[in-house]
């Protein structure tokens, strides 16, 4: 039973600007924000209230329906490409090799780049004119077909191949950081038990990166939702609607087409889609807590 | 010594004073705009020069890329900083600012210039809202140009410009068949639209183009109209290379400097990059009127003077407004920029071949708006959205994308 502990007066007024700036900056900008959807804005915010009438067009507009299905396509691919191969990187330097910190380095270097460089990097090695397409062709081969960032349909890949050449390189830090937690007992009594390696990391290892993979799927999560300057380095969008995502869209009305109540509108179905897809989460997290209270 | 530095510092203090009173009494102004490519800043620079012969101080606050400056100039509105002008398109973008009572009107200087009898009557319209003129213009771009590179059409054996989109396409054949890429396309909605644009006109006249875009006319003819424009675009899709999609206007007519491509369809701004690469019009390359069209869409540029609640800078915004409008400075404002001045009486002579035939058609009327000056930019974006989807979605079912059409001004 833990104690209840009572309120400390300074400590409360020492957080109260934190307070205040929580309140104020973060839900009052939400509120204000959630209120504008609600009216007819363009370039300025109105106070005419028009209900629904920009979530209805928000629906009707098969640009934000493709950018909704397409972040969906992204999210998962990228979260789990990710994963997978930071996993499989960190499993390979695991495995006491030679230059391990300058491979560490150099799989972890594109991290430290903007998404604004990644993508510009990718659009130009699949650029079909300039990049690998053409110098595969160059050298003879003149049936090559790499064309995935102007393909329609294999644009949004294009996208999830340049995500997870970025983004592996945090998951193979954090997962190695975590393996190297793991006490060298284990590794001495599996292999006595003659187990191969392959199922020491999926059986024994990876249960134990739980808790470090979930925080990095969070991280990359949360980085899915924000997509927009890959997409404007690598793509604009295009072909069509092939790679539009939310952030753009609502980037696009709030600044270039002067649309405050549509842009608004999407913000706000956006952070209403978080809190769906996060709430199951802090729901079992809370019920485990008191489990963990009561046991 | 001490009296001495009393003294010194009294002086310090009495010259300080005399500076700052001596700076409040010439008009300042801070111009916000998004020229900064070469042909660009030094159009600008123009401006400039001028102004400040006349007294004005000047700073300047140039962010790269239109959308970016749009933005800057919103949040700036938006905080009560605006500056003291901001470079703009004329038409409707300016409409929700002026109504918003967030610019001053220039009205005495128009008046005193007589600006209602020197610019065409359409842009004098366009610039005034509830009969006050608050825009002042700087130039006129064409946009229905096309571009050709003649040592392409040399190599690919065509004597001369195409009269007909039937023509054109059977040049484009042997463009295809010299191994040279017919068309340069810069695969950027903006970029598209101002395509389909220059088709439209060339397939339902100025009173049809008018009729779509002003009246937002949608009788059979309008849809006809549409449906053969579309017909043009998709048949198109065929003389593009795969490099296409994304791609910067600069970057295509790159292609058309190195005969790499044959033809580009750009606005007239275009000629900056061929007159930075050292080509000359005429000679090295050819510009002319979409096949089939009796006139020329254009797009014109401002400055727009927000409210700042300063009277040196209303003074500046006035100095500049007339300074703008200078017949010297739209001269040499056009030759640096590549447009057309907006006066029509100024010296035609000093103008490239190109934009001497592009005075021409706007000296007899024969122009048709951007959409920018006649949608809003909802409407704008929506039809780019509408010609992207139909240029990228490989659909060649004109007659079904026609019909969806009008949904843009919705």
């Amino acid at each position: 039973m833990p104690i209840k502990r009572k309120p400390n007066l300074s400590a409360t007024i020492a957080l109260l600007p934190t307070w205040f700036v929580a309140v104020v900056v973060f839900i009052g900008t939400m509120a204000w924000s959630i209120r504008l959807s609600f009216t007819n804005s363009t370039l300025f915010p109105s106070s005419t209230y028009v209900g629904f009438a920009q979530y209805s067009k928000l629906f009707s507009s098969a640009k934000w329906l493709a950018s909704l299905q397409n972040v969906l396509i992204f999210g998962v691919l990228y979260v789990a490409g990710c994963l997978l191969l930071g996993f499989l990187l960190a499993a390979a330097l695991d495995r006491k090799i030679r230059f391990e910190s300058a491979f560490r380095t150099i799989f972890l270097y594109p991290y430290a780049m903007s998404f604004v460089v990644t993508g510009l990097i990718w659009q130009w090695m699949l650029n079909p004119t300039l990049g690998i397409q053409a110098s595969v062709r160059s050298l003879g081969w003149e049936s090559f077909v790499l064309d995935w960032v102007v393909n329609r349909d294999m644009a949004i890949y294009a996208l999830v191949l340049a995500g997870v050449w970025q983004g592996a390189g945090l998951v193979m830090v954090i997962a190695l950081a975590g393996m190297r937690g793991i006490e060298g007992e284990q590794w001495k009594a599996a292999r006595i038990d003659g187990i191969p390696v392959w199922r020491i990391y999926v059986s024994i290892v990876l249960p134990q990166l739980g808790p470090a993979l979930a925080a990095a799927g969070m991280l990359l999560a949360m980085g899915v939702i924000k997509t927009y300057d890959i997409v404007v380095a690598m793509t604009n969008g295009g072909p069509g609607n092939a790679t539009e995502v939310p952030a753009k869209f609502i980037m696009d009305n709030l600044f270039g087409r002067q649309n405050l109540g549509l842009a608004t509108a999407g913000a706000t179905v956006l952070v209403l889609g978080v809190i769906i897809a996060v709430a199951p989460f802090r729901y079992a997290m809370h019920m485990r807590d008191r489990a963990k209270g009561a046991a | 010594m001490k009296t001495m530095m009393k003294l010194f510092l009294a002086g310090v203090a009495f010259a300080g004073l005399f500076a700052s009173a001596h700076a409040e009494d010439k008009p300042t102004i801070e111009i916000m705009s998004s020229w900064t490519s070469g042909g660009e800043a030094a159009a600008l620079n123009v401006i400039k020069t001028e102004f400040e012969k006349r007294g004005g101080v000047w700073k300047d606050s140039s962010i790269a890329g239109f959308g970016a400056a749009d933005a800057a100039f919103q949040n700036r509105i938006v905080a009560g900083d605006a500056p003291g002008a901001k470079q703009g398109v004329i038409g409707l973008a300016a409409a929700d600012f002026v109504s918003q009572g967030l610019f001053n009107p220039i009205d005495d200087v128009a008046g005193a210039g007589k600006w209602a009898d020197v610019l065409p009557k359409s842009i004098h319209d366009l610039i005034s809202y509830d009969g006050k003129v608050y825009l002042s213009p700087t130039g006129a771009h064409g946009e229905s140009w096309v571009f050709y590179s003649k040592e392409a059409f040399g190599k690919a054996g065509i004597a001369e410009e195409p009269k007909t989109w039937g023509e054109f396409f059977a040049d484009f054949d042997k463009l295809k068949a010299a191994g040279i890429v017919p068309v340069a396309w810069g695969g950027q909605p903006w970029q598209q639209t101002k395509v389909f644009n220059m088709i439209l006109l060339s397939q339902v006249g100025i009173d049809g183009f008018l009729k779509i875009y002003v009246d937002k006319d949608k009788s059979q003819a309008s849809i006809d109209g549409v449906k053969k424009t579309l017909e043009i675009l998709g048949k198109l899709r065929g003389y593009v290379d795969a490099g296409a999609a994304g791609r910067n206007w600069n970057d295509a007519t790159a292609m058309l400097i190195t005969a790499k491509a044959g033809v580009q369809f750009m606005g007239d701004w275009a000629k900056g990059e061929f007159t930075v690469a050292g080509k000359e019009p005429g000679k090295d390359y050819g510009c002319m009127i979409v096949p089939e069209s009796k006139g020329m869409v254009y797009i014109a540029d401002s400055l727009w003077f927000p409210k700042t609640g300063n009277a040196a800078t209303d003074k500046a915004q006035k100095l500049l407004a007339e300074v703008v409008m200078d017949p010297a400075v739209q001269v040499e404002f056009a030759l640096k920029k590549g447009s057309v001045p907006m006066r029509t009486d100024v010296d035609k002579s000093k103008l490239d071949v190109c934009a001497q035939k592009g005075a021409e058609l706007m000296a007899a009327g024969a122009i048709v708006p951007d959409q920018a000056i006649v949608l809003t930019p909802q409407q704008v974006g929506a039809l780019d959205d509408f010609v992207d989807e139909y240029w990228s979605g490989g659909s060649n079912d004109a007659a079904a994308a026609a019909e969806s059409f009008f949904a843009v001004f919705e």
